[in-house]
């Protein structure tokens, strides 16, 4: 990070001041690039955690039977891991993402809020070291799985609950200023002639992903505190003895989590939408249908939540609603997978490693939409619910749909952020060594949650061994992958060919026409957005 | 849009405020998390102390960081786009509040038409009102929960009545101090924006004999009363908080109004504060109705 200082000095204008040097520059600063920054290398240190608590997980479950940890610590690990991935590494990436590139990307001077825009960050990584730290605690750390279900989190809650409850908050309120700061931006500060129809689709993404995050957020909050005076102040909104219903909790939760997966999702599709037609040399095929369904999807997002609470005795009417209103999210969904592979059809195609993530991103991706059609059935939904098939499916659409379109976005505008080309060789690596290892990895889940595997259990009957070893091999794999990628950020930090404005002869948009690396100020005074084309 | 080719926005030089607001929220949390905690487990430990060094750490924050922005702000370096952005991000912001408050109506509303009368046995649950507690029966207020806790429900006349009326006396108050100050009519709007202030210190007060009438031993009403008394005491003291929160910040502008600050044109922090107000008051209609009368 010390050595990007000082290769981005350029143009400076004089009323602002000359950036400090050394932690107070990153701790101070206002600057959309180096917030973004600061989400980037955050989001990553994050994974790493994430990956590591995956990796005791993967061990444990290499042979049947309890080899290294106790069922409770086994909890744990599932719990800190969901949590960490979803709070601490998906989301602040993509908000790392919208930092550096909307306002390059829509012409403005920076974010419309800019201190606050420091403040969604540096809140993060106190609320991260208060979950990490109830490792340590006498209790443990929360062992109650990521959604936190009443009674695990209320009754049976170990003595860290209130740690977790409050680090929740913080996160919850890191995102809402996030998402404040992105729409501000969005509708205020466009540059003149940047219409949203215009807008490119990250950014159109991105706005829909704030609204969504101001909208649910503030659920969650709402969530932790009920489960907070249940557990600490005697309230019974969980517990059916005091008129209260442990399914209600179920239904406030997803419905601030089912909105909260598309968070994790909309913005991939905005950056592989960026990037496809990049290297595809063509225009993106059906940019308006583009921005309807992303915005179909968000709506839809509201009225499926129960699609997670098949199994929890509904009335009738209820599991028809959520299954329909499910399925109808294939509609959106699909217009958007047919767009980019219309996008491809017929162009000049160049395999440069953004888009070999970005095309792994749309076929991996569309397994995972397809699993999910499948459990959105409620009937076969009671013979795969909480199984390893679970598992694979979200992680189908995590980890090979969202952190395959990060990774894809990173080598994308690295030249950008760094003025420098990333090594070829070692980011092939990392992209060949993450595909084939991650298949390993997710695939057989699917075969082992159909025959039965229940999920979030250390111990498992011997039938399932073989997959299991599998699928632990391919873990490793994976994780040991990502440090590649650690290297090739570096390397490219620190050097490498250097990167002209604009490395990708396709590539559209605002970003490209300011030099690389990025001048620490970009866009002062507006661009001309007249004569960018529409889409 | 045309005008903005010719205008700059500020972008504020580096900052130490959110810093300092970050370490103040880390202290608020790790104080609350060990407060709870050390109540629930009857101990005592530092996390109270810890919570209000958090707290007087965001009251410094948010002095100082307001200070830097009505600097600014007087010194006429902010554009009419920089206006804009205050002023979306303070909707957006009123959004936020209203899903937290949704969150709770929501366990209102599930609770009255669902889990109360299922646990009675309605719908396809008859085998819970037989088997888990064949004497519950469903009513709202629940005064007598299934495992037996029994309350009184608090009336919507009398004290929840007056309250109504104050709050929305006040929005009409502050609605008006807001067009003597569009009209540059002073005296006015230190007469209307002075009552409101007044009007939302007495409902605070009248909220205060509520809950101590709910406490006192005749109602039995508390926050441990089962999910009546759950969703009263959560929905009326958040919104309490709000009120609270709602009120100090019109004390402010008050304060800032007799320094001579705001003009007609130019009273972003005036027009959040103001805007807050309805909004606690539009929560409290519909507390009214939903937990009170209904």
């Amino acid at each position: 990070m010390t050595t990007e200082a000082i290769h981005d000095s350029h143009e400076h204008d004089d009323h602002h001041d000359h950036k400090m040097t050394g932690i107070k520059r990153w701790l101070y600063t206002t600057n959309h690039k180096d917030i973004g920054t600061l989400y980037l290398w955050f989001a990553f240190i994050m994974l790493l955690v994430g990956g590591a608590l995956a990796m005791g997980i993967r061990a444990e479950l290499f042979q049947p039977g309890l080899q290294f940890m106790e069922p409770d610590f086994f909890n744990q690990l599932t719990t800190v891991h969901g949590l960490i991935m979803v709070f601490g590494a998906i989301m602040p990436a993509f908000t790392g993402f919208a930092n550096w590139m909307i306002p390059m990307m829509i012409g403005a001077p920076d974010m419309a809020l800019p201190r606050m825009n420091n403040w969604s960050f540096w809140i993060l990584p106190f609320a991260f070291s208060i979950l990490l730290a109830s490792f340590f605690m006498e209790s443990g750390a929360p062992n109650f799985g990521w959604t936190f279900y009443a009674p695990l989190s209320t009754t049976y809650s170990n003595g860290s609950t209130a740690f977790f409850v409050f680090a929740v908050h913080i996160m919850g309120i890191s995102s809402i200023m996030g998402a404040i700061n992105v729409i501000v931006t969005i509708m205020n500060m466009r540059a003149p002639g940047m219409t949203y129809m215009k807008m490119p689709l990250f950014v159109w993404t991105f706005f829909i992903t704030a609204y969504l995050l101001i909208a649910v957020m503030p659920v969650l909050a709402g969530v932790v505190t009920m489960l907070l005076t249940d557990t600490y102040f005697g309230t019974s909104f969980f517990d059916a003895a005091g008129g209260g219903d442990p399914v209600m909790f179920q239904h406030i939760f997803w419905f601030f989590g089912h909105p909260e997966v598309y968070i994790m999702i909309l913005p991939a599709f905005g950056i592989v939408s960026t990037i496809i037609p990049a290297f595809a040399r063509k225009r993106l095929f059906g940019y308006s249908s583009m921005v309807y369904a992303t915005a179909s999807i968000a709506f839809l997002s509201f009225i499926v939540w129960a699609h997670h609470m098949f199994t929890t005795g509904m009335p009738l009417f209820g599991e028809l609603f959520f299954m329909y209103c499910t399925m109808l999210i294939a509609v959106p969904t699909g217009v958007k997978v047919f767009n980019w592979v219309a996008t491809m059809w017929r162009g000049s195609m160049t395999f440069e490693i953004p888009m070999l993530f970005s095309i792994a991103f749309v076929i991996l991706f569309t397994i995972g939409g397809f699993s999910g059609l499948m459990l959105a059935l409620t009937p076969v939904d009671f013979q795969y619910h909480d199984t390893y098939f679970v598992v694979a499916h979200f992680h189908y659409v995590l980890v090979t749909g969202s952190l395959f379109s990060i990774y894809a976005g990173a080598y994308y505008w690295l030249p950008k952020w760094t003025g420098h080309m990333y090594h070829d060789g070692l980011s092939k690596a990392h992209f060949w060594c993450s595909l084939i290892s991650v298949n390993i990895l997710f695939f057989p889940m699917h075969f082992l949650g159909l025959a039965g595997m229940p999920r979030r259990i250390p111990d498992y009957a011997l039938q399932f061994a073989d997959f299991n070893k599998w699928v632990s091999i391919g873990g490793f794999a994976f994780g040991l992958s990502q440090l590649i990628f650690l290297v090739v950020v570096i390397k490219c930090i620190k050097g490498g060919k250097k990167a002209e404005a604009k490395p990708w002869d396709g590539a559209e948009g605002l970003e490209w026409t300011v030099a690389s690396p990025a001048p620490y100020h970009t866009f002062e005074t507006p661009p001309n957005a007249e004569d960018i084309k529409g889409q | 849009m045309t005008t903005k080719k010719y205008e700059t926005y500020y972008v504020p030089a580096q900052s130490h405020w959110p810093i300092v607001g970050a370490v103040a929220l880390f202290l608020i949390a790790v104080g609350a998390a060990n407060y709870v905690t050390d109540i629930k487990n009857s101990t005592s430990g530092s996390g109270g102390y810890v919570l209000i060094a958090g707290i007087a750490m965001v009251i410094y924050m948010m002095f100082g960081w307001f200070n830097n922005v009505i600097t600014e702000s007087m010194s006429g370096k902010y554009s009419h786009q920089m206006d804009n952005s205050f002023r979306q991000g303070m909707s957006w912001f009123i959004f936020s509040e209203v899903m937290f408050f949704a969150a709770f109506f929501g366990a209102l509303l599930y609770a009255r038409t669902l889990s109360v009368p299922w646990l009675a046995g309605a719908d396809n649950n008859a085998m819970t009102g037989a088997v888990l507690w064949p004497e519950f029966t469903a009513q709202w207020p629940l005064l007598k929960t299934p495992d037996g806790t029994e309350t009184t429900g608090m009336g919507w006349y009398g004290l929840p009545l007056i309250n109504t009326i104050l709050l929305l006396t006040s929005s009409v108050t502050a609605h008006l101090a807001h067009v003597a100050l569009e009209q540059d009519k002073r005296p006015q709007l230190k007469f209307w924006l002075g009552l409101t202030c007044v009007l939302g210190l007495v409902f605070l007060y009248c909220q205060g004999l509520e809950y101590a009438h709910g406490y006192a031993d005749e109602m039995q009403l508390y926050l441990t009363s089962g999910i009546y008394g759950n969703t009263f005491y959560m929905l009326t003291g958040f919104h309490g908080m709000h009120v609270t929160l709602g009120t100090i910040m019109l004390i402010v502008m008050l304060i800032r109004v007799f320094k001579g600050h705001f003009t007609p044109k130019n009273h972003f922090a005036f027009q959040a504060a103001s805007w807050y107000w309805h909004f606690v008051d539009v929560v409290w209609v519909f507390l009214f109705v939903f937990v009170y009368i209904i």
